[in-house]
C-alpha cells in the first residue's frame, strides 16, 4: 500500500488527479486499447441528483469521452440481477479495470459494500445501511422517505480484480474508518480492509483523515512523500507520451 | 459521434469557451444547439449516445438570449405608422437592421392613427419567425388611439377616440383586424374600458396602460380585468404623488391578482427618464422591468426631421421632439444602448440588465417557454456579447445572422 498524506482536501484532490492523469498517459490508450477507469455507483437514474447527472456535471461534460464508452449500472433495468451480471461481463470484455478510484464511508465501506458484505462479492443489488441512507438524505431535501434503500453496486471482489485501486479519504469523520482499513486486520465489517490483500493500492488522504492512525504510521509515510511525489512530477501529457514512456519506471514497488 | 439517426439527422453545434445566462446567473457552461433549439447535452449523451458535430470557440464571450423589443415605431427612415406602397420592404429593412442591436424578436408599434391607416397597414404585418432576413415579428403593438387627450404626448389629437359608442366593437372597427396584434395600449380611465380590456385579454392580446390620467384605483381595476403592462412608465401619465401614486403605484400595489405580475416598459436612453427615477422603479419592482426602445424612424439615421405617423419630429443627438416643441416623441436609442445605459444607471448585475431585455418581455407576452431564455428546448435565439455588453454576434434558430466586423466599431 502507498499512503499519500496531503495537507487538505484540495491538495489531496489535486494529487489524486495528477496521479490518474499520469497513469492514463503512461498506459498509452488508443483505438482498441482502452484505459478502463472504475468508479463506484450510486443513486437511481431518474432523480435530478442521479448518478448520471452527477457524473455528467462533474466529469463527462468536461472531457471528450464517447458515450458508448461509458457504462453506468442502470437502477431502472427490468431485471436487476441480469443488469449486474451483464456489467461484470462488460468489465471482462473491456479487458478488466485498469484503475479503480473510490472513497470510503464512515463505516469503512467501499462502493455500497456495507459492513457484512462478502469480501469476494460481485456486482449485485444491495440494501443500504441506515448510515448511508442518512448520508444520502442531503440529495433528497433531507426527506428520508425519498432516499432509495437499495442500490446496484460493484462488489468487493469486483474491485479486487482491478489492476490498481486508489481510495480517496478526506475529513476527520473518516479517520476511524481509515484506521480500521489499514492498521487493523482484514474484516468484512470494514470492507475497505480487503485491499490489504491487493498488490497495488494507493490511499490518498488529508491530515484530518489520519487522526486515528499511529504517529509511527503517519511519520513513516510522510517520510516517503519525496519518493511518492515522483509519481505526479513530472506531469506527463499525451503529446510527449511516446518519448517519455520508454523512460518512465515506477520509483519502487510495494 | 453525431446525432443518433433514430432521433435526428440534424447537425449538433456546441458553443464552448463562453459564459451563458441561465437560471438568472452567468455560468461557465457550453451551449448546445440542434434544429434551431437549445439542446440538453446530458440527455444527448446518455439517451442518444451523441456528441457534437461542430464545436465553436466563443473566446470567452457572454451568451445571452436575444433581445425582445415590444415597443418600436420604426427606424432607418421607416415609419410603421405610415401607409406606404412599400410598407413590407420597410418592415423587412428594420427587422434586418436591428439584428445588429441584438434584437431577435420585436413588436412593430403603430402610434395613434386614423382608421384608414390601420386598415391599410395591419393586414401587411404578419407574425413570422426570424432568420437571416431579420428579427422575428411577434405581432403589432397598437399604441392608441384610445388614449387620454391630456396625455397624448406626440400622438395627434384629431385621431384620438373613446369607447363611448360601441366599446369593443368600436375598437374592432377602428383597427379592422386583430389577427396579428400582440399588445394594445389604452387609457383605463375611459368609460367602458373594462369590457374592452376583458375582451382583448380573452383573445390573448396583452393590454397595456399608458397615455393616461388614471389614478391608482382605476389602474388597479384595469389590472384586475386583465391588463398586464404599463407603456413607458413615468412618461405620458400622472406623476407619482404620495397620496395618489397613479399608474406608477401599480409597481407596489397590493391589489394585483395572485399569480400575476405587472410589467412596465422603460425607455432607458438617459433622456426619457432621469436615472434616479429609473433606479426607484427598478428597486421597487425589479422583476417587472421591461426595456423598450420606443425607437422612431430617425433611429439609425443622421439628425434632422423625420415623420412619426401624422407628426413631424426633429432629432438632435439622442433627443427627439415634435418639431418646434419640447414634447418628447419616441427615441433614437438602440436596444443594446438601452441595456448598457440601464446597467450603468442602476449598477445592477449584467444578468439583471440582460434579463430586462429578454426574459421579462418574454414573460410579459407569455412566451418564455420558447423565447427569452437559454433553457433546453427553447428557440436558439441568442447573442454573443463582450464584457461591456456590446453585441458581437446575433444568432436566430441557431444560425448566425449578424456578426460584428473585426474592422468595424
Amino acid at each position: 500500500m502507498k499512503l499519500i498524506i496531503l495537507e487538505n482536501y484540495s491538495q489531496a484532490s489535486e494529487w489524486a488527479a495528477k496521479y490518474i492523469r499520469n497513469r492514463i498517459v503512461q498506459f498509452g490508450p488508443g483505438p482498441g486499447r482502452f484505459f478502463t477507469l472504475g468508479l463506484p455507483t450510486g443513486l437511481p437514474r431518474d432523480h435530478p441528483e442521479s448518478y448520471h447527472s452527477f457524473m455528467w456535471n462533474n466529469f463527462f461534460k468536461h472531457i471528450d469521452i464517447s458515450a458508448e464508452n461509458v457504462h453506468i449500472l442502470d437502477g431502472n433495468a427490468p431485471d436487476l440481477q441480469a443488469e449486474c451480471d451483464a456489467f461484470e461481463e462488460k468489465i471482462k470484455a473491456a479487458g478488466g479495470i485498469e484503475l479503480f478510484v473510490g472513497g470510503i464511508g464512515p463505516d469503512g465501506h467501499i462502493a455500497f459494500n456495507e459492513p457484512g458484505s462478502s469480501l469476494v462479492s460481485r456486482t449485485r443489488v444491495k440494501t443500504l445501511a441506515m448510515d448511508t441512507i442518512l448520508a444520502n438524505a442531503r440529495f433528497f431535501d433531507g426527506d428520508l422517505s425519498k432516499v432509495p434503500t437499495m442500490a446496484l453496486t460493484v462488489g468487493v471482489g469486483t474491485v479486487m480484480d482491478a489492476r490498481e485501486v486508489m481510495i480517496l479519504i478526506t475529513g476527520a469523520h473518516k479517520a476511524f474508518a481509515l484506521y480500521k482499513a489499514i492498521e487493523d486486520g482484514v474484516n468484512h465489517m470494514w470492507t475497505v480492509s480487503a485491499f490489504q490483500q491487493h498488490p497495488n493500492t494507493v490511499f490518498v488522504c488529508d491530515e484530518d483523515a489520519t487522526l486515528e492512525l499511529k504517529v509511527k504510521t503517519v511519520k513513516y509515510f510522510k517520510g516517503l512523500m519525496l519518493v511518492h511525489n515522483k509519481l505526479v512530477e513530472p506531469l506527463y501529457s499525451m503529446k510527449e507520451m511516446g518519448a517519455e514512456r520508454s523512460q518512465s519506471k515506477k520509483p519502487y514497488s510495494d | 459521434m453525431p446525432s443518433n439517426k433514430s432521433v435526428s439527422d440534424a447537425p449538433i453545434v456546441q458553443f464552448t469557451n463562453c459564459r451563458i445566462l441561465r437560471d438568472h446567473r452567468l455560468q461557465r457552461e457550453d451551449l448546445w444547439v440542434r434544429e434551431g433549439k437549445i439542446l440538453n447535452p446530458e440527455k444527448l449523451f446518455f439517451d442518444e449516445k451523441g456528441s457534437a458535430d461542430v464545436q465553436l470557440d466563443c473566446k470567452d464571450s457572454i451568451i445571452a438570449p436575444g433581445f425582445i423589443d415590444v415597443q418600436i415605431n420604426g427606424g432607418f427612415g421607416v415609419d410603421f405608422s405610415l401607409a406606404t406602397d412599400d410598407f413590407k420592404s420597410g418592415i423587412d429593412l428594420v427587422s434586418q437592421k436591428i439584428l445588429s442591436h441584438g434584437v431577435t424578436s420585436f413588436c412593430p408599434t403603430l402610434v395613434t392613427s386614423p382608421p384608414s391607416v390601420y386598415h391599410q397597414i395591419l393586414p401587411q404585418i404578419s407574425v413570422r419567425n426570424g432568420g437571416a432576413h431579420g428579427a422575428g415579428i411577434l405581432g403589432a403593438h397598437l399604441e392608441g388611439p384610445f388614449i387620454s387627450k391630456e396625455k397624448k404626448g406626440a400622438h395627434p389629437e384629431h385621431c384620438l377616440r373613446t369607447f363611448e359608442a360601441g366599446a369593443f366593437q368600436d375598437l374592432l372597427a377602428t383597427y379592422g383586424s386583430l389577427d396579428c396584434v400582440q399588445i394594445v395600449t389604452l387609457a383605463p380611465e375611459m368609460r367602458r374600458s373594462s369590457e374592452v380590456i376583458q375582451e382583448l385579454t380573452k383573445r390573448g392580446i396583452c393590454v397595456s396602460l399608458g397615455h393616461s390620467v388614471a389614478n391608482l384605483s382605476q389602474a388597479e381595476e384595469a389590472v384586475q380585468h386583465g391588463a398586464t403592462f404599463i407603456t413607458h412608465l413615468f412618461n405620458a401619465m400622472l406623476p407619482f404623488h404620495h397620496r395618489d401614486p397613479g399608474i406608477v403605484g401599480l409597481l407596489t400595489s397590493d391589489k394585483i391578482p395572485a399569480g400575476r405580475r405587472v410589467f412596465y416598459g422603460m425607455i432607458s436612453d438617459g433622456i426619457h427618464t432621469n436615472p434616479a427615477a429609473l433606479r426607484i422603479a427598478h428597486r421597487a419592482h425589479p422583476k417587472g422591468l421591461v426595456l423598450v426602445t420606443d425607437a422612431i424612424a430617425g433611429m439609425g439615421l443622421a439628425p434632422g426631421r423625420h415623420t412619426l405617423g401624422q407628426q413631424v419630429v426633429e432629432i438632435d443627438g439622442l433627443n427627439t421632439y415634435i418639431a418646434g416643441t419640447k414634447t418628447l416623441s419616441g427615441s433614437v436609442a438602440t436596444m443594446d444602448t438601452c441595456v448598457r445605459h440601464f446597467q450603468e444607471a442602476t449598477g445592477c448585475s449584467v444578468e439583471t440588465a440582460l434579463e430586462a431585455a429578454s426574459l421579462h418581455p418574454a414573460q410579459l407576452l407569455g412566451i418564455e417557454h420558447k423565447k427569452g431564455t437559454l433553457n433546453y428546448d427553447s428557440d436558439a435565439d441568442f447573442l454573443m456579447l463582450n464584457d461591456n455588453l456590446y453585441v458581437q454576434a446575433t444568432y436566430i434558430a441557431g444560425e448566425e445572422v449578424w456578426r460584428q466586423d473585426a474592422a468595424g466599431m
